[in-house]
C-alpha cells in the first residue's frame, strides 16, 4: 500500500491556479485511474480532474470553492502498488544534476593583473593611483573598476613611493589620513613639440591630491557677500605707519579680516567645524589657517588660538608664518590643527574667488581685493566707498545655507562698522 | 581568367549548377521567357526548358513555400524574388518553415532552397526598390544570409548555396550588378558559406562590412594610402551566421574598427558585430567601435539628393576612416 | 439489409473494418490525452474528435506507400492511416526524445514524419498548403506520378497561402488535392463569419480546379471524393478542392471553453451524427460489425493506449543540451 498525492494540474499554457468548484469522491470511495475526481474551474477552462492512480481516497485536503496554487495538494488516495506509477514524473528529468562535480581550486592566477581596462585606467589617473599598489579581486587578479572606486572611498589611495622631500613644507596632515604613498601614474596628455614638461615635485603632488580628495569627498557649495570696508581702510591707513616703525613689520589688512571672522566663529561654531563620517565634530579651538603662497606652491600654516589674539597679536602671526614659508622654515607643527581657512586672494588683485576647502575643515572663506566703487548710499547718493568681496566655500554635509549666510552677515557686519572704538590694535 | 559582370556570375554559378545537378530548377516572376528583370537568368529557359526555369504567378509566399515543399522532396529549388523588398510577404514561410524545418523535425526533414533577391539603393530605386532586407534574416537560426561583394565571390557563393542542404538567404546588390566586374574562374569551384575575406590587408583602421559597401571602403583605402593611412577591410561575405573569429582577428589587428552598412544604422547587422568586438577585443581596442551606416528613416527617397543624402559612398568612408586613424 | 456501399467503391469489408478501427483508435488516443492534460501530466492537446471519418476515409483513398500528405493539427486519424502508432503519438504528447515528430521540440499535434510521407508542420496555419503543391511539383518533375494531399479548416481557407498556392496548382496543374476540413468554427468564429460564398469548395472554380463538398461523418463518401481528385490528378488533369463537412465536438484545445460560444445543446446534437457512431451503425447494418466484435476491438484499442501511455510517460526526455542540435545540417 502506498499513499499519493493528487495536486492541482496545470490547465492552459497560462494558468497558475484553479478553483474546486466540486468534488465528484469523497473519502472511501473506490476509483480507477483516469476517472474524474474533481471539477475544476479556471480562467481559461472548466474541467473534470482525472485521477492520475488507481486506488481508495483517504482524505480530501482542499475543500470546494478553494483556489489552489498550481501544483497544490488537493486530496490523498491509498493505491496498491508500491508508488511507482509516479516514477514517470521524475524520469528523464534530474540525471544531470548532480554531475556538477566541484572542480580544485586553482593555482592564485594573476595573468589579467596588468589588463587594464579603459575605465580603470582612466580613474587612475584621475586619482593618481598607482595601480602597480592595487590588489584586484576580478578574474585573473584583474583590477576592477569596483576595486578602484572602493579604494577612493576608502581614502586609502596607493600613492608614488616618492616621499616628499622636507617633512617640513607638507600641507597640513589631515586627521583621517593614514600612511600613504604617492604615484607617478603618466598622464595621457599628448605633448607637443615646444611645450615644456615639469616635473612633479612632493608638493605639488600633495596639494594636488589634497585638492582631488577635497573636491571629491566634500560637496562644495558657494556663496559671497560684498562689503563695505571704508571705515577699516581709512582706520589702518591712519595707524599703519605708527605700528610699521613701532613693530617693524607692516600691518596689513588681513589680521583685521582674520578677527572679524573668528568673531564670527565664535557666534556660529559650526563654521568651526569637520565632517567625520558618522559625526560632526565642532571645535573647541578656533585656529586659523591662512593660505600663503610661494611662487609655485600654496602652504596653509595655522594661526592657533586665533580666539586669543589681538590685531597685533594676529599680525605678528602672520608676518612670521608667511617668513616661514619663505625661508623654507615651515615646521610639521606650524601646518596641524586647523579649524577654519582665511585666503587672502585679494592680494593678487582678485575680485571673486571659489575656493576649495581646507579638507576636512568644514568652511573656507577668501578674503578678495579692496576696490573704491561707486555705491548707492542708503540717502540715495552715491559715493565712493572701499569694497570688498568675502567668499565662502564650505562643505554642504556640514552646512547648510543658511548658518553660512548669517555668519557671513555677521563678519560683514563687524567689517562695516570697524572702528578704533570697538577694535584696538593692542 | 575571364573578367565579368557581377550579374554574369550570377547566370553562370546557375546555369553550372543546372548543369551538373538535374534537381536544381528556377522558379520566380519573369525568370522565363524574359530572363529576369535583371537578367539574371537570361538564356537559361532556352537551355533547360519551362519546366526547370519556372514562371511562376505573382506570388511571393507562394514561390518560397512552393519551394520549401519541392525542397523537401528532394529539390534543389532557386527561388528568385524579383527585388527584396518584396519579399515581406514571404517572411512567413522563410522563417516560420525553412528556417524551422529542420530543427522542428528533429533532423527528419530539410530544406535545400536558395531564395536570390536583388537588393540595395543607388539605382533610384526609391523606398521600396532599394532596401536592405538582411536584418529581418540575421536573428533567424536556420536560415544562412549570403551578401557578396565581386563576382568572383558570387560565384563561389551561389553555387555553395545552391549545394547547401538548408535554406539560403542570397542577397545581391543590384548596383552592383553591372557596376563591378572582375575576374571569374570558368572551372567549377566553391567558396566556404559563413567565412569573412580579407580584402586588403593594413595596420592603422580596420573596416568590417559587406556588399558594395567593401568597394567604397577598397576605394577610400587606395586614397587614404597617399596619407600614409593603411586599411585593413573584411568583407563579411556571410552575414548570417557571421564569422567570429575573422571579426575578432580584423578587429585585434589595428584596435581601431570602422563598421559600415548600407542599412538603417540601428539593429543593423553591424550592430552584432560590434557587440562581438565589444565581447572579445575590450583590451585590444584604440579607440571606440565607429558605425557608418544609412540614417534611421524608413528607406531611401527618390530624390536623387535625398538618395545621395541617405547612400553611403567613398567619401563618407574615407571622412570616417580618417577621424579613426587620427584618434 | 442496408445497401452495402463499399463494395461499390471497391472497398473490401477488411479494408472497411481497418477504416473504422483506424477511426476508433484515434478517438481513443485524444481521449486520453485529454485525460492526461486534466491530470497535469501533458501540457496542451488539440483534438481530432469529429474528424476522424473525414481524415481516415480520405486517407484511404490515397497510395500510402506513395503519395505524401501535408496534414493540420487536427489530423491524428490521417496520421494514424499513414502509418504513425500510438506510441509515437503519446511520446509527441509527453514530448519524450523519442517523439518521430520532433523528439519533443513540438506542441502535440505537429505531426510529421519522413519514413511515413507526412511533411513537418508549424503553429501558423496554412503554410503546410504550399509545401504540399511544392512536394507535387517536385513529383512530377522526378516523374513519380505521386499526389500532395493537404488538409486545413475552413479558417485556414481565408489565408494568403491557401490562395497562393491553389491559384499556383491550378495555373500549373499539379497533382494536388486540397482537403478542407470545415469543423464549423475558427476557435470561437462560427463559418458564417468565415466565409460569404457558402461553401469552401465553391472557391475551386476561381483557381480552375474540380471542387467538391461532402460529409465529413461519412468516410465512404470522403473516399469516394477524394479517390476520384486522386485519380483526376494522377491523369493530369490538376488539383481539385474538396471540403467535408463534419462538427469539432471538443472545445478547440485544451487552453478552449467552448461553453463561452455555443450551446451545450449544440454540441449535443452534433454528436448524434459523429462519424464514429454512424460508421460503427453502418458496419454493424452490413453485418461486418458485431457487438462481439466490437468489444474486441474495444479492449483491443484500450490495451494499445494504456500501453502507449505508460511507454510515453516513462520514456526519456531529450539531454537539454541536445537543444542545440540540428539548427544547420551536423
Amino acid at each position: 500500500m502506498a499513499t499519493e498525492k493528487i495536486t492541482m494540474p496545470q490547465l492552459g499554457e497560462s494558468v497558475t491556479e484553479g478553483t474546486i468548484s466540486k468534488w465528484l469522491v469523497e473519502p472511501g470511495n473506490e476509483i480507477k485511474k483516469y476517472d474524474p475526481i474533481a471539477e475544476v474551474t479556471t480562467d481559461k477552462v472548466n474541467a473534470e480532474v482525472p485521477s492520475s492512480f488507481t486506488g481508495v481516497i483517504k482524505e480530501i485536503v482542499a475543500s470546494e470553492g478553494e483556489t489552489l496554487a498550481v501544483g497544490d495538494l488537493m486530496c490523498y488516495i491509498e493505491t496498491e502498488g508500491s508508488g511507482d506509477d509516479t516514477a514517470a514524473d521524475t524520469s528523464g528529468a534530474g540525471k544531470a544534476e548532480n554531475e556538477n562535480k566541484q572542480e580544485a581550486p586553482a593555482e592564485k592566477d594573476t595573468s589579467m593583473k596588468k589588463r587594464y581596462s579603459p575605465a580603470v585606467l582612466r580613474l587612475a589617473q584621475e586619482n593618481d593611483i598607482d595601480l602597480e599598489q592595487v590588489e584586484g579581486t576580478g578574474k585573473g587578479g584583474r583590477i576592477t573598476r569596483k576595486d578602484i572606486l572602493k579604494l577612493i572611498e576608502s581614502g586609502n589611495v596607493p600613492k608614488p613611493d616618492d616621499k616628499p622631500k622636507e617633512e617640513a613644507v607638507k600641507p597640513q596632515k589631515q586627521p583621517q589620513a593614514s600612511d600613504k604613498k604617492e604615484t607617478a601614474q603618466p598622464a595621457s596628455v599628448p605633448v607637443a613639440p615646444g611645450d615644456v614638461e615639469i616635473p612633479v615635485n612632493g608638493v605639488r603632488r600633495a596639494i594636488a591630491n589634497n585638492m582631488v580628495r577635497s573636491k571629491h569627498e566634500a560637496p562644495h557649495a558657494w556663496t559671497m557677500v560684498e562689503v563695505d570696508v571704508t571705515n577699516l581702510v581709512n582706520y589702518r591707513n591712519r595707524v599703519k605707519n605708527d605700528f610699521k616703525n613701532k613693530e617693524g613689520y607692516s600691518l596689513t589688512f588681513l589680521p583685521f579680516f582674520i578677527k572679524a571672522v573668528v568673531e564670527g566663529l565664535k557666534e556660529f561654531p559650526r563654521l568651526n567645524s569637520m565632517w567625520a563620517g558618522d559625526k560632526i565634530i565642532e571645535k573647541k579651538e578656533i585656529n586659523i589657517s591662512i593660505a600663503v603662497a610661494t611662487d609655485d606652491a600654496l602652504y596653509v600654516p595655522v594661526i592657533k588660538g586665533a580666539d586669543e589674539k589681538s590685531i597685533k597679536g594676529l599680525a605678528k602671526s602672520v608676518n612670521e608664518l608667511a617668513g616661514k614659508v619663505r625661508s623654507n622654515r615651515l615646521t610639521g607643527d606650524d601646518m596641524q590643527g586647523g579649524t577654519f581657512t582665511v585666503n587672502n586672494t585679494g592680494s593678487f588683485g582678485s575680485v571673486l574667488s571659489q575656493p576649495i576647502i581646507n579638507y576636512p575643515q568644514a568652511a573656507i572663506l577668501s578674503v578678495e581685493s579692496i576696490v573704491k566703487r561707486p555705491v548707492v548710499m542708503e540717502n540715495g547718493m552715491i559715493a565712493v566707498r572701499d569694497m570688498v568681496n568675502l567668499c565662502l566655500s564650505l562643505d554642504h554635509r556640514v552646512l547648510d545655507g543658511l548658518v553660512a549666510g548669517r555668519f557671513l552677515a555677521r563678519v560683514k557686519e563687524i567689517l562695516e562698522n570697524i572702528s578704533e572704538d570697538n577694535t584696538s590694535i593692542y | 581568367m575571364a573578367v565579368i559582370s557581377y550579374i554574369d556570375a550570377v547566370t553562370q554559378a546557375l546555369k553550372e549548377e543546372m548543369a551538373l545537378d538535374e534537381n536544381v530548377f528556377i522558379l520566380g516572376e519573369d525568370v522565363g521567357v524574359r530572363g529576369g528583370v535583371f537578367r539574371a537568368t537570361a538564356g537559361l529557359i532556352e537551355e533547360f526548358g519551362e519546366n526547370r526555369v519556372m514562371d511562376t504567378p505573382l506570388t511571393e509566399s507562394a514561390i518560397a513555400g512552393v519551394g520549401i515543399g519541392a525542397a523537401m522532396y528532394g529539390m534543389r529549388p532557386v527561388a528568385e524574388m524579383q527585388f527584396a523588398d518584396f519579399i515581406l510577404p514571404a517572411v512567413n514561410q522563410i522563417i516560420s518553415e525553412a528556417a524551422k524545418i529542420r530543427y522542428r523535425s528533429n533532423n527528419d526533414w530539410h530544406v535545400p532552397l536558395t531564395i536570390r533577391a536583388p537588393y540595395g539603393g543607388g539605382v533610384h530605386g526609391a523606398l521600396y526598390h532599394s532596401q536592405s532586407v538582411e536584418a529581418i534574416f540575421a536573428n533567424v537560426p536556420g536560415l544562412k544570409v549570403v551578401m557578396p561583394s565581386t563576382p568572383y565571390d558570387v560565384k563561389g557563393l551561389l553555387k555553395a548555396s545552391i549545394r547547401d542542404n538548408d535554406p539560403v538567404i542570397f542577397l545581391e546588390h543590384k548596383r552592383a550588378y553591372r557596376l563591378i566586374k572582375g575576374e571569374v574562374p570558368e572551372d567549377d569551384y566553391t567558396l566556404p558559406i559563413g567565412k569573412a575575406d580579407v580584402k586588403r590587408e593594413g595596420d592603422d583602421v580596420t573596416v568590417i562590412t559587406y556588399g558594395l559597401a567593401v568597394h567604397f571602403a577598397l576605394q577610400a583605402a587606395e586614397k587614404l594610402e597617399n596619407e600614409g593611412i593603411s586599411t585593413h577591410i573584411l568583407d563579411l561575405r556571410t552575414v548570417y551566421p557571421l564569422d567570429k573569429e575573422a571579426i575578432i582577428s580584423a578587429a585585434k589587428k589595428t584596435g581601431k574598427v570602422l563598421l559600415v552598412t548600407e542599412d538603417n544604422k540601428e539593429g543593423s547587422v553591424i550592430g552584432e558585430v560590434s557587440a562581438i568586438i565589444a565581447e572579445e577585443c575590450l583590451f585590444d581596442l584604440d579607440a571606440p567601435v565607429k558605425r557608418l551606416a544609412g540614417p534611421d528613416i524608413p528607406a531611401m527617397p527618390y530624390a536623387p539628393p535625398m538618395e545621395k543624402f541617405f547612400m553611403i559612398n567613398p567619401e563618407k568612408v574615407e571622412k570616417a576612416i580618417r577621424e579613426l586613424a587620427e584618434f | 439489409m442496408t445497401n452495402n456501399r463499399h463494395e461499390k467503391l471497391g472497398l473490401s469489408d477488411e479494408s472497411v473494418l481497418e477504416m473504422y478501427e483506424t477511426m476508433l483508435l484515434a478517438r481513443k488516443i485524444d481521449e486520453r490525452m485529454w485525460l492526461l492534460n486534466r491530470a497535469g501530466k501533458i501540457p496542451f492537446v488539440i483534438s481530432c474528435q469529429g474528424q476522424e471519418a473525414a481524415q481516415v476515409g480520405a486517407a484511404f483513398a490515397l497510395d500510402r506507400k506513395k503519395d505524401i500528405i501535408a496534414p493540420y493539427y487536427r489530423d491524428m486519424g490521417m496520421v494514424i492511416a499513414f502509418g504513425m502508432t500510438a506510441k509515437d503519438l503519446m511520446l509527441s504528447g509527453f514530448a519524450k526524445a523519442e517523439d518521430p515528430n520532433s523528439g519533443g521540440r513540438q506542441m502535440p499535434g505537429h505531426f510529421g514524419q519522413r519514413k511515413n510521407r507526412i511533411l513537418t508542420q508549424s503553429s501558423p496555419v496554412t503554410t503546410q498548403v504550399a509545401h504540399a503543391v511544392g512536394a507535387a511539383l517536385a513529383g512530377r518533375m522526378k516523374g513519380e506520378n505521386i499526389v500532395a494531399l493537404t488538409t486545413f479548416g475552413e479558417g485556414s481557407s481565408n489565408q494568403g497561402d491557401f490562395h497562393e498556392s491553389a491559384n499556383f496548382a491550378g495555373v500549373h496543374k499539379l497533382p494536388v488535392i486540397f482537403m478542407c476540413e470545415n469543423n464549423k468554427y475558427a476557435i470561437s468564429v462560427p463559418v458564417k463569419k468565415q466565409l460569404a460564398c457558402e461553401n469552401v469548395s465553391d472557391r475551386a472554380q476561381g483557381y480552375g480546379m474540380f471542387g467538391k463538398t461532402v460529409d465529413g461523418n461519412d468516410p465512404l463518401a470522403v473516399y469516394e471524393a477524394v479517390k476520384e481528385a486522386a485519380d483526376r490528378a494522377r491523369k493530369g488533369e490538376g488539383p481539385a478542392l474538396i471540403e467535408t463537412v463534419s462538427y469539432r465536438l471538443t472545445p478547440h484545445s485544451s487552453d478552449d471553453d467552448d461553453r463561452t460560444y455555443r450551446t451545450r445543446e449544440e454540441v449535443e446534437e452534433a454528436k448524434k451524427t459523429d462519424g464514429l457512431i454512424t460508421f460503427a451503425a453502418y458496419l454493424k447494418d452490413v453485418g461486418i460489425l458485431t457487438d462481439e466484435k466490437e468489444k474486441e476491438l474495444n479492449d483491443k484499442i484500450a490495451a494499445i493506449v494504456d500501453e502507449a501511455t505508460d511507454y510515453a510517460e516513462n520514456a526519456e526526455y531529450a539531454e537539454p543540451e541536445s537543444a542545440l542540435k540540428y539548427v544547420y545540417e551536423e
